[in-house]
């Protein structure tokens, strides 16, 4: 057992190598977010959100660039990098050897939380020290609940969502596809909640709406308690199952096309 | 004890059986070559010993477990190189090496196995920029990287140079001169002739011949002497246990029985002063065979 941690471990590690070398995936999945961060921050600097209490953009703004961020690392990285470790056989190689399976996508999974948590305190960071945002340790504990759980729930769906796809070539379509028109509607990069009742009824029943109002919560000054959103979380919760399940169902080790 | 033992094994894929009654064994410390077209049953019946899928009937055994139960006891004890099988493109030789080693109890260290595959050179060369052959060997280092008792070898050579083929098969024989247990496919019938202790040729789901490369290439077939003398010359006679023609690369002499055919011939030609050119004795080769095998069975 303490073998296999190990095992997790040393993927992980080497995981982490191999990401930070592949210019797409550090460009697409860690500057992407920092670089929407700047951007809409200096764009929108002074302004207020009336609709949240006449909250600044950026306390708005920084809360929704973590779960950009994690959606990111932990669904259409993985779901990708799954997908390509499956067509180019490298699953089915490591499917040769002793290894785990568990200890294997540990080491895959953990990977996403590592890039998440990075984007975490660099786009937290950045908000306080160039935007004047306020860090509430007073929800913090509401801020890494929702984070973790988010967390589980996107890596659960990127699993899931690769079992989906053909190939490759088909992968960064479809995972972006799935995942960018309910970003939009989901308040993360401007507030819904002027929208059409459908809409911002709809946006509740996904897991993207689910974390980014999670988050604001535990970043919003009037949020009183430790941070934590029952509803948000309950609805993040119902997702994690819900992906565990199909990404189970859905796992291959091999292309369907052999 | 058998390193392989295979009973009846059969496989359906729906109404095609992919495998129809194949038995073999493979005795521990020999290369085993299975030969086969594509389609004939040879990559199913190698996956079934791998544990890539199911078989529909019949008793396997590998190394004294059932492969189908993904035992991790088992794949401790078997390296696979399969073809067409990627590596992490981002990471070093000697990392990608390192990542596996971990995988294993008892690992063959890194620094080995980059010498026995010969890429030292390469440790810190990250995957992506490997050559083709490189590559290869880089897959055969990572099927070693468990000190495998059993290697599964998937045309191991395929794609590489000639010089690099002579390298692949010393690091082969090698790994027999170590005790190791080798399970080899290739289409390639030299490979399997020179390295292989024993074959078999599977032809549309059935083992159609098994046994020693040489013998199964020797029996009952005729060798071929060739020499070319100039064109009004007369011609020996070799009396009835050989057969001579005349074709346009010059004489050719075909018998079952070459030593005293070729002491009658060169005894002829030393009496009359005649210079035999290109004089040359050739044994049916494994390809032979096995084109005449796998054709009959319309594999």
């Amino acid at each position: 057992m303490t073998g296999d941690l190990a095992i997790a471990a040393r993927q992980l590690r080497f995981e982490q190598k191999a990401f930070w070398r592949n210019p797409a995936g550090a460009v697409f999945t860690f500057a992407f977010p920092l670089l929407f961060l700047v951007i809409f921050s200096t764009l929108n600097s002074g302004q207020r959100i009336e609709e949240r209490g006449g909250i600044s953009f950026v306390t708005f703004f920084v809360p929704g660039i973590v779960a950009f961020g994690l959606i990111s690392a932990c669904y259409t990285n993985l779901a990708i990098r799954m997908t390509v470790n499956r067509d180019f056989g490298i699953l089915k190689r490591v499917r040769g050897t002793p290894v785990p399976t568990w200890a294997y996508l540990a080491g895959q999974v953990a990977s996403s939380v590592v890039i998440t948590f990075l984007l975490l305190f660099l786009t937290v960071g950045l908000g306080v020290a160039a935007f004047g945002v306020e860090f509430r340790t007073s929800t913090s504990a509401g801020l890494f609940v929702t984070l973790a759980l988010g967390a589980a729930c996107f890596c659960a769906l990127g699993l899931a969502v690769s079992g989906l796809c053909p190939n490759a070539d088909a992968a960064p379509a479809i995972v972006n596809f799935s995942i960018f028109p309910l970003l939009f509607v989901s308040g993360i990069f401007f507030p819904i909640d002027a929208a059409p009742a459908w809409l911002t009824t709809l946006a509740e029943l996904f897991p993207m709406q689910r974390l980014a109002d999670g988050l604001q919560y535990a970043f919003d000054p009037r949020t009183t308690g430790l941070g934590f959103n029952g509803s948000d979380l309950r609805g993040l919760l119902a997702w994690t199952v819900a992906g565990s399940v199909l990404a189970v169902r859905l796992f291959r080790w091999d292309s369907a096309k052999r | 004890m058998s390193a392989i033992r295979v009973r009846g094994l059969r496989k359906s894929y729906g109404i095609v059986e992919a495998v129809a009654g194949v038995d073999f064994d493979v005795a521990e410390g020999e290369v085993f070559g299975f030969l086969g077209p594509n389609g004939a049953g040879k990559t199913t019946t190698v996956e079934i010993l791998e544990g890539y899928r199911q078989r529909s009937a019949g008793e396997v055994e590998v190394l004294g477990h059932d492969p189908a139960g993904g035992e991790r006891r088992l794949r401790e004890r078997i390296g696979i190189v399969l073809q067409e099988t990627g590596v992490e493109r981002f990471l070093k030789v000697a990392e990608v090496l390192e990542l596996y080693c971990g995988y294993y109890p008892r690992p063959r260290p890194v620094d080995d196995l980059l010498a026995l595959t010969g890429l030292e050179a390469k440790r810190d060369e990250v995957v992506k920029e490997l050559s083709g052959g490189q590559r290869r060997r880089l897959d055969l280092a990572l099927g070693l990287a468990g000190d495998p008792e059993l290697v599964f070898l998937d045309e191991p050579t395929t794609g590489f140079d000639p010089s690099a083929r002579r390298e692949a098969w010393e690091v082969i024989r090698n790994l027999r001169s170590l005790g190791k247990t080798i399970f080899l496919t290739t289409h390639y019938m030299d490979e399997a002739q020179v390295l292989a202790d024993r074959v078999a040729v599977i032809a549309a789901g059935r083992i159609v011949a098994e046994g020693p490369p040489d013998q199964l290439a020797g029996r009952n077939r005729a060798s071929e002497i060739r020499f070319v003398v100039p064109r009004d010359a007369a011609l020996p006679d070799l009396g009835a246990a050989a057969t001579l023609v005349v074709d346009d690369r010059g004489v050719v002499v075909r018998t079952v029985d070459p030593t005293p055919v070729l002491h009658t011939l060169t005894g002829w030609a030393l009496e009359r002063g005649v210079e035999l050119r290109g004089l040359s004795v050739t044994r049916p080769t494994l390809e032979d065979v096995y084109l005449e095998l796998t054709a009959a069975q319309g594999g």
